[in-house]
């Protein structure tokens, strides 16, 4: 028998050799497609608002398993015990097959069905969905961070407290070879040439300018206002908080500070937290110039249009006191007028029986061009009525391009 | 890892002296080649099945990322070695493994090398030209890819339903498949109404022509094979790609089919050798963690290690002339020359892991394994059977409907112009187990998209027949 051939590591050889790389990006991408297809699902099961974009969640996969025909259900298998295994003892679960390590590519075996993707990501590839070219292209308002300067280069003039010791001495030493007399250079050796007093010239001086800075800041509040009357159930709620967790990760996407505000109403409006904006009942009437007034209010008070971009969403069942909706429709414009963007969510889940009033049409008369009003009837409506509700938005841009 | 404890000229010394013993014991083997890699070329390795150069797909993809995930958080080990079979057999040692591991690795691979070469189920597979092939076959699916008019998107269509479909292939490669011809001759030849030595006084039969035009003259199991060269509508392309998934399937199915045996085999020599060699005591000692780590039972499913492993020792003591003595040395070194042994090499070169397990797995065998037969019950996997005197033949039998090609449901394309329509019938050889029916609509479309009509798939849910149609609409249902 002739001698075994030993072909010692390379590591070169290993760093070329990432065979598998393209493959892998494939992969990759067909698991994007797989997520954003069911994008609806995830966006509606998500629990949301404010989690850190690293967090990560679990996303099932439909659509990169490899079919092939299989046995189901009623296929026993085999399995060695340690001995003393009875019939009827339980022996593990059933999606646990086809783990066994080792056996990769002549199993069939189980496919994962869930990837785990961050926050970010799963963000990116919503609004990869939306496909909203002019996304990028809107101008951040320029907001003049009051009090705060920035360096900026160097100036001849300025207070002594800008004055700049190394560069003053640099320019004088500068000063000072350059203004050398030429005859002095080829001095005999040993001679110590006379110490000439050579005193910094004002010339020399350096002081660093200071410019007040002027960063465009990008601030974003999106404010959900939310009926939390008697007839919003857990349901409506539920596809409420989906729209607003849709909103609220569009508004990040875009500025680089967002904050989210949370008013609840009946026929009074408070500010509250999200876990109380989602769970907590309340009971009575509804009047949602509350709300409105409410939201009017916090903006005053904390977020003036012009250092924030305001996004308001409302989201309700369409029951109004009838004497508030002409309040409601003054206040709504009164947001339309101060919001990037300010949309109304009526949210009717099919299955919940017929409510006399809608709001639908009260807000017709809403000439806004950043208004939206639309109608949710159940979780797979969301994500096309979010992308409606974002063209509103696209076309103020193009008027204020225009204008 | 620790610091490298090794360099290539300590594995030649001992691969010498490991080379002597397979010489010694009557091994035979392929020349060997070894090649050092780190542990991303290895998990590179095992996502193309160990082939150099393999064609891209994204399953092969998902399988690395599978793989590194499983690794990554310790779930699995790497193998310590991955061998293929090729003449000269190529194997892959880890750069981060200890000289132990490494020298027994050495051992192991030995051991498939014989048994690559003179297993009878791989008679076929043509090792001297495995890894061009391979290469051959990547190069044309590369070309199909690159080509402007065909691209990445329809090429990666394809083969993703060939891949489906991959396996429904004739299982045993070592007996020859009956040309069209050959068919039709042996159609005509059972058609013959038996000689009939009283035929005088016999009435004689009606003579039945048989229909020579039918497509498949016989039930087909090649499904991939007998869509490339019956559908009309194919381009070239497509048909050569489904020429190349039906090769490298028809390369790897000894190896499915031998699994449990080439692993014992494997196992029982590199054992054997590790005993022979005169390893420095410490080595020993490692070795004998390593050895039982990589034998031991997996509780709750079947390690092929282990399994082949006890049944080749179950032969050798059963088979061999001189009774078995005291202590773990009398399985290790019998005598040469003894008929125990003989019946190894003999076993090794006739069987697949379903006859070898049926001729050899003995119920005493099977108790002290402790092996039983599980049924899923909701969540749970619950335990039906244990190998007691009156069910232990039942155990085996579902041992044996699991191991090699048998967790392959059997398919059989039975018509091709089924109600002269151009209508593909399949038929599904039911035995006892059911179809899973996600995975049965999802392949089925996969059917339907290469043969281009409507396809009909005749088999048994809840032990009703049930004839399942996939056409444009997508999968419907015929109850009988």
């Amino acid at each position: 028998m002739s001698n075994a051939i030993f072909r010692p590591y390379s590591e070169s050889d290993s760093l070329r050799s990432d065979r598998s790389a393209g493959d892998r990006l494939r992969h990759r991408q067909k698991v994007r497609e797989a997520i954003r297809e069911n994008i609806a699902d995830i966006v509606a099961e998500e629990s949301i608002i404010g989690k850190s974009r690293d967090r990560i969640i679990k996303v099932p996969i439909r659509g990169i398993r490899e079919y092939r025909f299989i046995y189901g259900e009623n296929a026993p298998g085999v399995g060695s015990g340690n001995g003393d295994t009875q019939p009827g003892q339980v022996v593990g679960d059933a999606g646990d097959e086809g783990n066994a390590p080792g056996q990769a590519g002549d199993q069939p075996g189980m496919d994962y069905y869930e990837t785990e993707i961050t926050m970010e990501e799963l963000v990116d590839i919503m609004f990869e969905d939306l496909e909203l070219p002019a996304l990028e292209q809107k101008k951040l308002r320029e907001i003049p961070v009051e009090a705060e300067r920035k360096r900026k280069g160097f100036r001849r003039v300025g207070i002594r407290a800008h004055l700049d010791k190394k560069r003053t001495a640099i320019a004088r030493i500068k000063r000072k070879v350059a203004t050398r007399p030429a005859e002095e250079e080829p001095e005999a050796e040993g001679q110590q040439p006379p110490q000439r007093r050579f005193p910094f010239h004002r010339d020399d001086l350096q002081y660093r300018r200071l410019v007040r800075d002027i960063r465009p800041q990008s601030n974003g509040v999106v404010i959900c206002i939310m009926d939390t009357s008697g007839s919003m159930d857990t349901m409506k709620k539920y596809l409420a908080r989906s729209f607003f967790f849709l909103l609220y990760q569009f508004v990040r996407t875009r500025y680089s500070n967002v904050e989210v505000v949370f008013v609840a109403h009946d026929t009074r409006a408070h500010e509250v937290s999200e876990e109380e904006f989602f769970t907590k009942g309340e009971s009575g009437g509804t009047m949602i110039s509350s709300g409105y007034h409410k939201a009017l209010e916090i903006i005053q008070e904390r977020y003036h249009p012009s250092l924030w971009n305001i996004y308001a969403f409302h989201c309700s069942d369409g029951d109004n006191w009838p004497h508030d909706n002409r309040p409601a429709l003054a206040a709504a414009e009164e947001l339309c007028e101060i919001c990037n963007l300010f949309g109304y969510g009526e949210i009717k889940p099919l299955n919940s029986g017929i409510y006399g009033d809608s709001l639908l049409e009260l807000f017709d008369q809403l000439s806004a061009s950043n208004f939206h009003a639309l109608l949710i009837e159940n979780k797979e409506d969301i994500w096309p009525s979010f992308k409606r509700f974002l063209s509103r938005e696209r076309a103020t841009e193009l008027m204020e391009g225009g204008g | 890892m620790i610091a490298k404890s090794w360099s290539v000229k300590d594995l030649e010394n001992w691969d010498a002296k490991i080379r002597d013993k397979v010489e010694e014991f009557g091994l035979s083997c392929f020349p060997q080649e070894f090649e050092v890699c780190d542990h991303e070329q290895m998990l590179g390795y095992m996502a193309y099945h160990g082939m150099p150069g393999h064609y891209p797909h994204w399953s092969y993809g998902k399988s690395f990322e599978k793989l590194k995930t499983l690794y990554s958080y310790g779930v699995s080990g790497l193998p310590y070695e991955m061998v293929i079979n090729s003449n000269p057999a190529l194997a892959y040692l880890m750069q981060d493994n200890s000289l132990c591991l490494q020298v027994l690795t050495i051992a192991h691979v030995y051991g498939h090398n014989d048994f690559f070469k003179n297993n009878f189920t791989f008679r076929d597979t043509h090792p001297e030209l495995t890894i061009a092939r391979a290469k051959l076959r990547a190069d044309r699916v590369r070309n199909y890819i690159e080509d402007s008019s065909i691209g990445l998107n329809q090429v990666e269509q394809t083969l993703d339903a060939a891949h489906a479909l991959a396996m429904q292939c004739r299982r045993h490669t070592a007996i020859r498949k009956l040309s069209r011809e050959e068919q039709k001759a042996q159609a005509l030849e059972n058609a013959k109404p038996p000689t009939d030595p009283f035929e005088r006084i016999h009435k004689p039969k009606a003579h039945e022509t048989p229909d020579l035009h039918r497509i498949p003259l016989e039930p087909e199991e090649d499904i991939l094979l007998f869509i490339a060269e019956n559908n009309p509508y194919m381009s070239e392309w497509q048909r050569d790609l489904l020429h190349i998934v039906h090769e490298e399937t028809q390369y790897f199915i000894p190896q499915i089919e031998t699994k449990i045996m080439n692993e014992g085999w494997a196992s029982y020599w590199h054992h054997r050798i590790m005993n022979s060699i005169d390893l420095p005591e410490d080595l020993y000692i490692e070795f004998l963690v390593h050895h039982n780590q990589v034998i031991r039972p997996h509780p709750g499913s079947i390690n092929p290690y282990h399994l082949g492993f006890k049944v080749w020792q179950d032969i050798l003591r059963r088979h061999s002339d001189i009774p078995p003595g005291e202590g773990p040395e009398a399985d290790i070194a019998p005598p040469f020359d003894d008929s125990g042994l003989k019946k190894l090499f003999e076993v090794r070169e006739t069987d697949r892991d379903v006859s070898f397990l049926r001729r050899f797995l003995t119920m005493e065998l099977m108790r002290e394994l402790d092996l039983f037969e599980y049924e899923k019950e909701d969540d749970k996997l619950v335990v039906s059977q244990v190998s007691d005197d009156e069910n232990w033949e039942n155990v085996k039998a579902t041992l044996l409907k699991n191991v090699g090609m048998g967790t392959t449901p059997v398919i059989r394309i039975t018509d091709a112009d089924y109600m002269n329509n151009r209508v593909l019938y399949m038929t599904h050889e039911h035995d006892g187990r059911d179809l899973q029916m996600e995975y049965l609509e999802k392949t089925l479309g996969f059917v339907y998209q290469l043969w281009g009509r409507q396809v009909l798939m005749m088999t048994v849910i809840n032990d009703k027949q049930v004839l399942f149609s996939y056409d444009s609409d997508g999968l419907s249902q015929f109850k009988k």
